[in-house]
């Protein structure tokens, strides 16, 4: 084991301090002179043709300064397939499409401008479910696609598909088959600070976009795309993110109100800022895709799984976003959660005229692993297995290749598996008379980066100063999950310097080196990794420019420390012979020899050794930069198949609950969770995730559901959509952290930010049945499903 | 129409002509540019907008501008005396873990305030009453509980 100066310390994060004081700057608090307000006109139909836009009186308005529509502006496409324009031309597909946008010099003008304007419409029929849009002869969605061939049906064309072994051999060796379709519904990330940006040019039509993105080097060269759609080619886009609010997936992807936001600031050659009030963010943000899941496994007599099929359906929603490769995740568990060998899975993606739909923390995995481990739980009754002991039986192991040809290098499961137990107290059953009972279930996801993209790199330049100060510029974002602090810890571990003595630079895409996003858990993966490669060639440079300074520098120390303390002897150590590279070390900026005596002369400080190299004739600098690329692979997502993620996190978690048979509420008593992270780098700031994480898996599993009408959102506010309050988490949670020290993690550590909501609901889900005998397949869990579910039991029974 | 109120600000009269229908954290945010009160909804959903008012916590984002002639307000930006050091509370939320992306941060503090100023010592069922109306999508509370739990204790052991 290691022995960390500052990697599993608690520690503050660094930016702890200007957030408690309200001195962090969001989105909502920046403004530039001569700022303009951006309000858009959203559709007043789910699917319709546009007859005619009527400008003229918002135009009029006194303080508006510009009103664009398709007309007047230059078309801009956006999105994973390019299937969506940032004002719509002829149709619209969803209530929230955008058709116009106003800038004017106050929001209130703005937003009576936007009343001003009107549309005429020939509505269309509308689709709202994939069952609908996939009946044959159901109206196409879009009649062609980005590049104008003609479309035959409502499908998206992305396939995402697995099969392995043999599933019939392995349907014949099961004796239990257990077999269910589970449901999940659109939920709202609901970041406390609302989506924004301000977009600004300068006289060379170059442009800078204050944006709240998890992407900023994607959404530069989205932007840069955009500005040649515009007309203005060769031109560039500088990112700077300010402090943000939250994202949970809500930045993967560039979004209309950007590029709106772009097309108002050049049409006006001032500054133009649109931020989201809440109805909108709730009506007009993409949120988590909604699925049906198809599941069938099989296990033989002793419990060992045969077979696993799979069948899901995604509400995609009118136009592609990156969310619509949830899939590509869900292969992950739906291939390598537990040791399975015949493997078929089929996911298909479904137009509609509701809301389009984007990425959310766990992306594909809470709603996969909702279906896996409610049926997990179904199978192990079928087998008469006890459901801890089934998930033993079947427990994936260190160094297993997975039938996706996942690369497991060390996996804990078994160790969360049996944490979970142990703490629930599993082998004792709840008390029945109360309807209490307890469940669990597990998850894998990506813990080491993930390739869905060409690179999965990360950057980071180093920068020293006159003053020994490290000063860092990374592509990775800081949306308040503590990317920072993790980033902090790791350049002081791995360099020797004190963490008050690292300046993480705020996210420009013109400072910082590339990063491909802040997605997927690996925030801290890529920026310790990172860290780790910078600070050792940093240290190789020090380390030889000390060979030549230590000598000198360490000799008017000795005179100095005379000077003060006569007759001084100093021990007999010849450190002009020591000072070799090899013998160096650092620890909080002072270079030392390593077998050396320690006396207080005999190092030498960082700071005195960057200035006298910088101060001589023919001076230098130390400034490093490295680019990490993890070692994974960009897998066959047609074949299902490729190792996507250099490690692999897993975790367990078990609640009890309680069940009232009159009102249907679920309680929870108290839960465990326990996650095979690596190694912990920030205690504080890793129960933070978790904790987090779990709330979101709570409010996932029993109270949150974007609901809509014909494609109309129903309950766009926090009075109708209810996420958890202090209130609602007002449980004991117990958590484990299994480090089980990833060889490819920085210092061990594998990603976590995303694992702490995937098995939650299934878990709540299991605790029920324990409980009550009822099996809830249906997301949320709401009471009035409760109390359907008991009263049908109830008349099976009678 | 525009009025003319006084009210006291973080402990110094301050002058302002308002709307009427401006709301006090309009006030706050753009006439005051104390950006440190936050809106998350503007419907007093989220207690993100948080300020104190006469002792009490209120929802700025609901509160007629008007309506705060002669009374003294507390912003976030009241808390830190002197201006280079946080408050007691506002480093037991560092110290304790209870920030992550920040902004229901300032709401979250200036409800915990109004509870500790009249209630130093309170249970965790009072706790959970005082904050049931802040919410936070990133901690899950537990760290902002246990935050506000440890500064009660540290003030009291204090006195
Ligand atoms: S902004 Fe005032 S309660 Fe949400
Ligand atoms: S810390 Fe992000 S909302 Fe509370």
């Amino acid at each position: 084991m290691n022995n960390f100066r500052y990697i599993g310390k608690e520690t503050r994060r660094p930016d702890a301090p200007d957030k408690a004081a309200g001195k962090a700057h969001y989105i909502h608090d920046l403004r530039r002179p001569g700022m303009l307000y951006g309000k858009i006109k959203f559709s007043d139909h789910p699917h319709a043709r546009i007859k005619h836009i009527d400008t003229s009186k918002a135009e009029r308005l006194n303080g508006v300064r510009a009103v664009i529509t398709s007309n007047n502006s230059p078309e801009v496409r956006l999105g994973f397939l390019r299937d969506n324009l940032a004002l719509k031309k002829d149709k619209v597909r969803q209530y929230r499409d955008e058709i116009a946008a106003v800038a004017a010099i106050d929001p209130d003008i703005a937003e009576e401008a936007v009343e001003l304007i009107k549309v005429e419409y020939e509505p269309l029929p509308g689709l709202f479910s994939p069952r609908e849009a996939m009946k044959k002869g159901s109206p196409l969605i879009h009649e062609t696609d980005a590049q104008g061939r003609p479309r035959t049906d409502n499908l998206l064309p992305l396939r995402f598909h697995h099969e392995s072994g043999d599933l019939d051999a392995g349907k014949r060796a099961a004796k239990y088959v257990a077999e269910g379709e589970f449901s999940t519904p659109r939920v709202q990330q609901c970041c406390m600070g609302t989506a924004g940006c301000i977009a600004e040019f300068d006289m060379n039509n170059n442009l800078t976009i204050w944006a709240k993105t998890q992407i900023p080097f994607l959404a530069q060269r989205d932007f840069n795309r955009a500005l040649s759609d515009m007309g203005l080619h060769d031109k560039n886009t500088r990112i700077i993110v300010p402090t943000i609010g939250g994202a949970f997936g809500t930045g993967l992807d560039t979004h209309a109100y950007e590029y709106i936001a772009i097309l108002l600031a050049f049409q006006t050659g001032q500054p133009v800022k649109i931020v989201y009030t809440r109805d909108e963010e709730f009506a007009y943000l993409s949120p988590r895709q909604s699925s049906t899941t198809k599941i069938i496994q099989g296990c033989d007599q002793n419990g060992k799984l045969t077979f696993r099929q799979v069948e899901v359906t995604q509400d995609n929603g009118a136009y592609t976003s990156w969310g619509a490769t949830y899939p590509s995740v869900m292969m992950i568990p739906a291939t390598s959660l537990y040791r399975v060998s015949n493997v078929y899975f089929n996911a298909q993606l479904v137009y509609t005229n509701n809301t389009y739909c984007q990425a959310m923390r766990g992306y594909g995995n809470p709603e996969h692993t909702w279906a896996l481990e409610s049926n997990m739980d179904e199978l192990a009754g079928e087998a008469g297995i006890d459901p801890y002991e089934f998930r033993m039986i079947n427990c994936n192991r260190p160094k297993e290749t997975t039938p996706m040809g996942l690369k497991v290098s060390t996996c804990g499961l078994k160790e969360c598996l049996e944490t979970v137990a142990k703490k629930l107290d599993w082998k004792k059953k709840s008390k029945k008379g109360k309807c209490r009972g307890k469940g669990m279930a597990s998850l894998v996801h990506v813990g080491g980066g993930a390739r869905i993209y060409r690179s999965d790199a990360s950057g980071l330049i180093l920068k020293l100063d006159d003053f020994g100060n490290v000063n860092a510029f990374h592509g990775g974002v800081e949306m308040g999950q503590g990317l920072h602090s993790v980033l902090t810890l790791g350049i002081a571990e791995a360099l020797g310097v004190r963490p008050e003595k690292v300046f993480i630079n705020p996210l420009d895409t013109s400072t910082c080196p590339w990063d491909v996003g802040t997605h997927a858990s690996r925030g801290a993966f890529m920026a310790c990794n990172t860290a780790i490669l910078a600070a050792n060639k940093l240290r190789d440079k020090i380390f030889e420019l000390a060979e030549e300074l230590f000598p000198q520098e360490v000799e008017k120390n000795l005179e100095k420390f005379r000077k003060k303390n006569p007759g001084y002897k100093p021990p007999d150590f010849d450190f002009v012979k020591a000072a070799k590279r090899e013998r160096f070390d650092m620890q909080d900026g002072s270079i030392f020899i390593k077998d050396a005596p320690r006396e207080p002369w005999l190092s030498l400080d960082l700071g005195r050794l960057l200035r006298t190299i910088h101060f001589r004739t023919q001076g230098q600098m130390l400034t490093t930069e490295v680019f990490y690329d993890p070692p994974n692979e960009l897998p066959d997502f047609e074949k299902g198949f490729g190792n996507i993620s250099a490690t692999y996190a897993y975790g367990t978690q078990g609640v009890e609950v309680e069940v009232d048979t009159e009102t249907g509420e679920v309680r929870i008593m108290r839960m465990v969770a326990a996650h095979d992270v690596g190694k912990v780098l920030n205690p504080p700031a890793l129960k933070g995730q978790i904790y987090g994480a779990l709330a979101q898996g709570v409010g996932y599993a029993l109270y949150e559901e974007l609901l809509s009408q014909k494609g109309k959102i129903l309950n766009p506010n926090f009075r109708d959509y209810k996420i958890p309050t202090v209130q609602e988490m007002n449980f004991p949670v117990d958590l484990e952290f299994i480090e089980t020290n990833d060889s490819f993690g920085p210092f061990g550590a594998k990603g976590v930010a995303e694992p702490g909501l995937v098995p939650t609901a299934p878990a709540i889900a299991n605790a029920i049945y324990d409980a009550v005998g009822i099996r809830i397949r249906d997301l949320p869990i709401t009471p009035e499903k409760i109390l359907a579910a008991l009263k049908k039991l109830k008349a099976s029974k009678d | 129409m525009k009025t003319e109120i006084s009210f006291i600000l973080n402990g110094s009269e301050v002058k302002v002509t308002v709307d009427g229908h401006l709301r006090l954290i309009d006030v706050l945010r753009n006439t005051m540019g104390l950006t440190g009160t936050k809106e998350a909804c503007g419907e007093g959903e989220c207690g993100a907008c948080t300020v104190i008012v006469d002792g009490k916590a209120v929802n700025s984002c609901l509160y007629p501008a008007h309506e705060i002639e002669g009374k003294s307000v507390i912003t976030i930006e009241g808390l830190h005396v002197p201006k280079h050091k946080l408050s007691k509370i506002q480093q037991g939320f560092v110290d304790h873990g209870a920030i992550q992306c920040g902004f229901c941060t300032p709401g979250m503090i200036m409800s915990a305030k109004a509870l500790l100023d009249s209630n130093p010592n309170p249970s965790d069922k009072e706790i959970r009453e005082a904050l049931q109306g802040n919410l936070c999508r990133c901690t899950g509370y537990v760290q902002i509980v246990e935050a506000v739990k440890r500064v009660a204790r540290q003030m009291k052991g204090k006195q």
